[in-house]
């Protein structure tokens, strides 16, 4: 985990190229950071918390730590799927502005690929319908003329949380 | 090659700040007459060690500062000067500044310079010989405006044996300015023929106006006496900003509060990377375990070897777990204890705080300090700081009255506040005792309505009313002072402790005063758990808030207005809490005679909790659900079982709330002792 924390010093060094780790969500394909993710597990069983919006799972056990799950078809109201033998959970390292970073996980459909992105590739998303809120999406690149879809997994994720609270505030 | 002196810092700051109190609570005892040369021994030598450190390390504010201090208790010392309050004032003032000037260092913030201004006045006001001369110095001060020093040169007698001419100085000084005015205290002169034309006798306060002068270029004069005089040097600006001690005083009490919510701010802040000093014989205990550990694991590795495995080894290796077990808990609790610290560390601040407020408030109040020794967690022991010394300062603010008024009523004219810490039931007790007037039940009442936090006609006991002062937004200070009396404080208190998983209640007689109990968790970190199933989840609740689990008796269950449930359990009604309602869990069964009810008590207020299955106790190690996700109302955390699924740890007083919410429209108030029936 902290190996993870230390390399954006690594990504200064090599600017041109990004890493992205990429995943499946209802036929699209999304990217993340590779150097934000801690690690990729099968789907297991997890214990639910009371009063949380269904997209928040619940919450696993990490290596003794208390990590939360969340589902990210149910997060952009995209259609329901059952788990299957693909499923899986990222975990994330996410990073908030002037507190501790968190671990979390993040249900999809598969993983896909791990790209080499020239960082100049990623464009600016287009204000159009993708499923997911173009707000978290930091841009688009594509490879081998297939269009990937780069997520701010930061903004996402401290968002999911807001959301939490306002749904708690009601 | 260089040392990087910065890694020492941290050990800096923290004996620094140890040295601070050190002096601190010397300080007080001289205050109260006590003069006593070992007591000035201690606080010279902290001032000396922090002057020492300062210096090593190039915080050159903090080691001239200091240095200063150290001048005028070093004459305490040597019998020259006697102790007098405004002297120990300016240096309980001091120790103020110097712990700001130290915390604003460690932050890597401004340095305020005008309050160190204004002290190191103050102490030159004290030093420089006699002192009435000084005033007439300062008034100087103020009508120069022009950029100078104040040079404030007190040879030692014996300066000139060591072959130094102190107006060779003198004149050495005067070239550096261009303007020069030297006032000489002939004071210390004795009669002609008392003389001894070896000593020097006279002492100097000279101003350099003028010219461009740094501050080391007066130093550098004076580098060959260095040792063979008393010197300081301060800016002559400053100079304008002299105030007396005794106005300073006042000020100084006026800006307490300021003070506190800068501190908190800082304390905000910094997410500092904290230490703890631990007794050696603690680590040793470590050791020791570790090494017992070894030996157990060398001996279960044994049955790694050959393939033979009989019912001889069995037996072993079931001796071998049972003591790897025991190994293990002992290691646990060792490196629990290495946590707890004597909760002295809390109360430590509040001689200080009563002897600042008291004299503020005009009271007379002496502090009874009980169980200093009572260890507690390092954590809980950190955040229950500012809870206390709320208590605390409403207990003076609020609880004892004033020396009129206790004599009137019959009472000794010097208040008393009891600050006691003992151990009861695996809980760490507080408690803030004051034998003033007591809570005013009546009055309590009257801004509780005014507030609408009560109806009009609501009849409570006792306990509810005085429960009320900890609501959100309810005081019934007269006067609103900077101290107390402004509505928040209580509930912060309240919750603050609640946080910590502790619970806060007060009692009260009316003309005898008041008491306010706080119970804490010995430990946040580990928790006797008892674990309850709820349709397929596994909950977990703290053993220590279990009053009694019982089955359900149907004849018991009472429903009042329709939907809210009671169970009378001897001669008392408790809320029934159906916790998979509360937490939208499906349950095995919905009715009450096929589960259990675990009775359950926090803040004084009861429920029963209707559950499916007792699943066993054990000893669970909290986790936060803060770290990585948020706080969720009714739950305190989270926990690892055997398994390694996560179960999720009921916070009982927050579930109440929760009920409460639930049952919104008030039907059936929690009451606190109970109704007879």
């Amino acid at each position: 985990m902290t190996e993870i924390a230390e390399e954006p010093g690594q990504l200064e060094a090599q600017k041109e190229y990004r890493e992205l780790l990429t995943f499946f969500l209802a036929g699209e394909e999304y990217g993340v950071d590779i150097l934000r993710v801690q690690e990729i597990k099968g789907w297991d069983s997890v214990t639910n918390i009371p009063n949380t919006p269904e997209y928040i799972r619940g919450v696993i056990n990490i290596r003794g730590s208390i990590v939360p799950i969340i589902d990210m078809r149910l997060r952009f109201n995209l259609e329901k799927k059952d788990y299957d033998a693909t499923t899986v959970v990222i975990v994330l390292n996410v990073v908030r502005e002037g507190k501790a970073d968190r671990t979390m996980g993040v249900v999809v459909d598969a993983v896909s690929d791990v790209y080499n992105v020239p960082i100049d590739d990623v464009k600016a998303s287009p204000d159009f319908g993708t499923a997911v809120d173009t707000e978290f999406v930091t841009g688009l690149a594509t490879i081998d003329s297939k269009m990937i879809i780069v997520l701010d997994i930061d903004h996402m994720l401290n968002a999911a949380e807001l959301a939490v609270i306002d749904k708690m505030a009601e | 090659m260089p040392i990087d002196l910065e890694q020492f810092h941290e050990s800096f700051y923290e004996e620094s700040f140890e040295g601070l109190d050190v002096m601190e609570s010397g300080l007080l005892e001289l205050e109260q007459g006590e003069v006593d040369l070992e007591n000035i021994n201690t606080i010279f030598r902290s001032a000396h060690s922090i002057k020492g450190g300062s210096g090593t390390f190039g915080f050159t504010a903090v080691a001239e500062f200091t240095h200063d201090m150290e001048t005028l208790l070093d004459e305490m010392r040597n019998g020259e000067r006697q102790v007098t309050e405004p002297i120990v004032e300016t240096l309980l003032g001091c120790v103020d500044v110097l712990r700001n000037m130290l915390h604003a260092i460690k932050d890597k913030s401004e340095i305020d310079e005008q309050g160190v201004a204004q002290m190191t006045s103050a102490l030159k006001a004290h030093l420089g010989g006699a002192e009435e001369s000084v005033p007439a110095v300062a008034e100087d001060a103020v009508v120069t405006s022009a950029k100078g020093w104040l040079v404030s040169f007190k040879p030692y007698p014996g300066i000139m044996q060591t072959g130094n001419d102190t107006v060779r100085l003198l004149r050495e000084l005067s070239e550096l300015a261009d303007e020069t005015e030297v006032f000489v205290n002939n004071d210390l002169l004795p009669s002609l023929n008392e003389i001894n034309p070896e000593q020097c006798y006279q002492s100097w306060n000279i101003n350099l106006i003028g010219g461009d002068v740094s501050e080391d270029d007066i130093n550098e004069v004076f580098a060959w006496v260095d040792d063979e005089c008393e010197l300081s040097i301060s800016a002559l600006a400053v100079e304008e900003d002299y105030i007396g001690p005794e106005k300073r005083k006042n000020n100084r009490r006026e800006e307490i509060s300021e003070k506190r919510a800068v501190e908190r701010r800082r304390s905000a802040k910094t997410t500092e990377s904290s230490s703890i000093r631990v007794n050696i014989s603690k680590v040793d205990e470590l050791i020791n375990m570790v090494g017992e550990l070894v030996i157990t694991q060398s001996m279960l590795s044994q049955f790694d070897e050959g393939d033979d495995f009989t019912e001889v080894h069995f037996d072993r290796l079931k001796d071998g777990l049972a003591q790897l077990e025991s190994h293990t808990r002992e290691l646990q609790e060792s490196v629990m204890r290495i946590r707890m610290m004597p909760i002295s560390f809390a109360f430590q601040r509040f001689p200080r705080l009563v002897h600042d407020l008291s004299s503020q408030f005009g009271k007379k109040i002496e502090l009874i300090m009980t169980g200093e020794a009572t260890e507690l967690d390092k954590t809980v022991l950190e955040k229950i700081g500012d809870p206390l010394v709320h208590l605390v300062r409403n207990s003076l603010d609020h609880g004892i009255e004033s020396p009129e008024v206790r004599i009137n009523s019959g009472k000794s004219e010097t208040g008393v506040i009891e600050l006691k810490a003992f151990h009861q039931g695996g809980n760490i007790v507080i408690q803030i005792k004051d034998d003033g007037a007591g809570l005013n039940k009546n009055k309590i009442l009257e801004k509780a309505k005014e507030n609408g936090l009560i109806t009009h006609d609501e009849r409570l006991s006792d306990e509810q009313v005085y429960d009320l002062i900890f609501r959100p937004g309810f005081s019934t200070a007269d006067v609103v002072s900077d101290v107390s009396g402004r509505g928040v404080g209580m509930d912060v208190v309240r919750r603050n402790i609640r946080e910590l998983g502790g619970a806060v209640e007060v009692s009260s007689t009316p003309g005898e005063g008041s008491v306010f109990t706080i119970r804490l968790p010995l430990t946040l970190a580990i928790l006797d758990g008892q674990l309850v199933g709820i349709g397929n989840e596994t909950y977990i609740l703290p053993v220590i808030s279990i009053i009694e689990s019982l089955q359900v008796k149907a004849e018991n269950i009472n429903a009042v207005a329709g939907n809210a449930e009671v169970y009378r359990l001897r001669e008392e009604y408790i809320p029934i809490v159906r916790l998979y309602q509360i937490f939208g869990i499906e349950p095995k069964s919905t009715e009450l005679e096929s589960g259990l009810l675990v009775v359950v008590e926090a803040e004084g207020k009861k429920i029963a909790i209707y559950v499916d299955d007792l699943l066993g106790q054990q000893q669970v190690v909290i986790k936060s659900l803060e770290t990585n996700f948020k706080k969720i109302e009714g739950l305190s955390g989270a926990t690892i079982l055997g398994d390694g699924t996560v179960a999720l740890i009921i916070d009982i007083a927050g579930l109440i709330e929760l009920y409460q919410k639930d049952m919104a429209g008030g039907v059936v108030p929690i009451k606190g002792g109970g109704i007879a029936a």
